[in-house]
């Protein structure tokens, strides 16, 4: 019998199907084709008219991410995704990720509560590591802690759900003495899911510790990230955890057009140009390519293509809401209307039917 | 195209002399090419802890910006404890897993012994190839007795260098052009 869990897990039901949702990183990039960039302020407004197109559309969940580099508007997400609350109604509101290592756990409680208490029970947080470390000296941090600054404050943010009343002593932060920790999300806890990048590391990590696992990634075969969540559910297990209980979502590229060559020509160099100054290197065009085959994670091309690409990755993974990243690189924003329209008429509603669980 | 010649000895003359030979042979007959030499006996690099190469600063950031940038790289390296230095790994572990892919590089290897020849081989040539380099095959091995007061004394060293630019640089050049015709193919 496996033991209690007391994170807080969101609650999915299986005969809808999975949860379809998009995010962004809040990225801030010249659109290739045009070689134009909106102002940062522009930008922000047209991802909370992303996160209401998003919502209008029945879309289940909207993500955005930190970050503190150049060429992104994400530093105050969780500000973003407050005014995001005001704009929609229905669609839950998620970062993805918060990084936790550079933040205080309390203030990032608060945040997020405060945002799920003004979007009526709608937030949940990802907590994630960073894969660019330009904020530990920007807030003041060492890199040497890189994994003990997280794995310190990612167990006080879960210790701050389960517990309104807390004392805790650690290494990186004063420590609590009884300390009340409010306001209190809408239903008592707030879902918190650990960010997973490609690795095993780190999934195994969110499966020792029983709470749900968010994995990203940037292209490949689906095949190569099964592993990733089979390790994730064997810690669990191992922990005594009912691993079939933990949701997992994966996340990554997503452009639809009208047919395949369409949606590779106009994606491409958003991604290409956009990775090299986000990252310092393209994306190979030949492994963009392969995003044609049903086997590759890249979900571009025909929304019809894409509904079997997401189908093919639902029969790998198992995966209980897998997020959308449409917006990278300068895509301009009727190209996202588009997409967020596609999705909505479309590949969503072929996507949940045919991931229903049928009932016996 | 963009070369990058890489000196990675703190130590000694030698490999100082050869890269800057393999400078001036690429100055005389590719005079239109992009071409900076990195000594890294004249640069403080730190130790790799795992970052983006994009996240350096100083010296550090400057050489993995530039090798980073190149189209092509020529690597000198001296042979110390029967392998290539700890100086030149370090560039390596400075640097994404693929950072490699689609350059053409070319070796240089000093060594104090003949029983070092086959140090690129199987200690140079694995790295280049997991981090994804396109390696010009045949490697220019220069021993001691080839230098004399920071030159090379030996005309078939000075032949064989002449060979591996000329080489180096028809590769790069014509997997430029198939690398161009592969991604017309995509028609995207």
């Amino acid at each position: 019998m496996a033991k209690e869990n007391k994170n807080c897990l969101p609650a999915f039901d299986a005969s809808k199907g999975i949860e379809f949702g998009i995010y962004t990183l809040g990225d801030h990039l010249i659109n290739p084709h045009t070689g134009k960039r909106i102002s940062a302020g522009q930008r922000l407004r047209e991802i909370v008219e992303m996160a209401r197109l998003a919502d209008d559309a029945g879309l289940d969940v909207f993500v955005m991410g930190e970050s503190h580099q150049d060429y992104f508007v994400s530093q105050a997400h969780s500000v973003v995704l407050s005014a995001i609350a005001q704009a929609t109604k229905n669609i839950r509101i998620s970062s993805g990720a918060t990084i936790i290592s550079t933040s205080d756990p309390v203030r990032v409680y608060e945040d997020f509560a405060t945002i799920d208490l003004l979007s009526n029970g709608r937030a949940e947080i990802v907590a994630g590591r960073a894969s660019r470390v330009g904020l530990f000296e920007l807030l003041g941090y060492d890199l040497r802690d890189y994994e003990a600054l997280f794995e310190e404050k990612f167990d006080l943010l879960l210790q701050i759900n389960q517990n309104e009343h807390l004392t805790w002593q650690g290494e990186f932060r004063a420590p609590l003495n009884n300390a009340h920790i409010i306001p209190r999300p809408l239903k008592g806890q707030l879902p918190i899911w650990r960010a997973v990048g490609g690795g095993p590391g780190s999934a195994v990590m969110a499966g020792r510790a029983g709470v749900p696992m968010y994995m990203a990634h940037l292209g490949g075969p689906t095949g190569a990230f099964t592993g990733t969540i089979a390790a994730y559910r064997e810690a669990a297990r191992e922990s005594g955890y009912d691993a079939a209980a933990l949701p997992v979502t994966t996340a990554g590229f997503f452009y639809a057009a009208e047919d395949t060559l369409t949606a590779l020509r106009e994606y491409y160099p958003h991604i290409n140009e956009g990775m090299k100054f986000t990252n310092g290197q393209g994306f190979p065009k030949q492994a963009f390519a392969q995003a044609q085959d049903v086997r590759s994670i890249i979900n571009v091309g025909s929304p019809q293509q894409i509904i079997e690409k997401i189908l093919y990755q639902h029969e790998q993974f198992g995966m209980q809401r897998y997020v959308a990243q449409l917006d990278f690189g300068g895509v301009p924003f009727d190209k996202i209307r588009q997409n967020i329209e596609m999705i909505g008429t479309e590949i969503l509603p072929a996507v949940k039917k045919h991931t229903a669980k049928k009932e016996n | 195209m963009n070369i990058v010649v890489i000196s990675s000895s703190k130590v000694g003359t030698k490999t100082q002399t050869a890269t800057k030979k393999v400078v001036e042979l690429i100055q005389a007959h590719y005079p239109g090419e992009s071409l900076t030499l990195i000594d890294l006996k004249e640069l403080d690099i730190v130790f790799s802890d795992g970052r983006n190469y994009l996240d350096y600063s100083g010296d550090t950031a400057y050489v993995t910006k530039t090798v980073m940038d190149a189209d092509v790289l020529f690597i000198g390296a001296p042979t110390f404890q029967g392998s290539i230095p700890a100086t030149l790994k370090n560039i390596f572990d400075l640097l994404p897993q693929n950072a490699l892919y689609h350059k053409t590089v070319a070796m240089i290897m000093m060594a104090g012994s003949p029983k070092h020849f086959m140090v690129a081989e199987t200690q140079l040539k694995p790295i280049l190839s997991y981090m994804k380099a396109n390696i010009v095959p045949n490697y220019v091995f220069i021993e001691d007795k080839d230098f004399h007061l920071q030159k090379i004394v030996n005309d078939d060293v000075l032949l064989r260098l002449e060979t591996l630019v000329e080489n180096t640089l028809v590769l790069a050049r014509t997997y430029a052009e198939i690398w161009r015709q592969q991604e017309d193919s995509y028609d995207f």
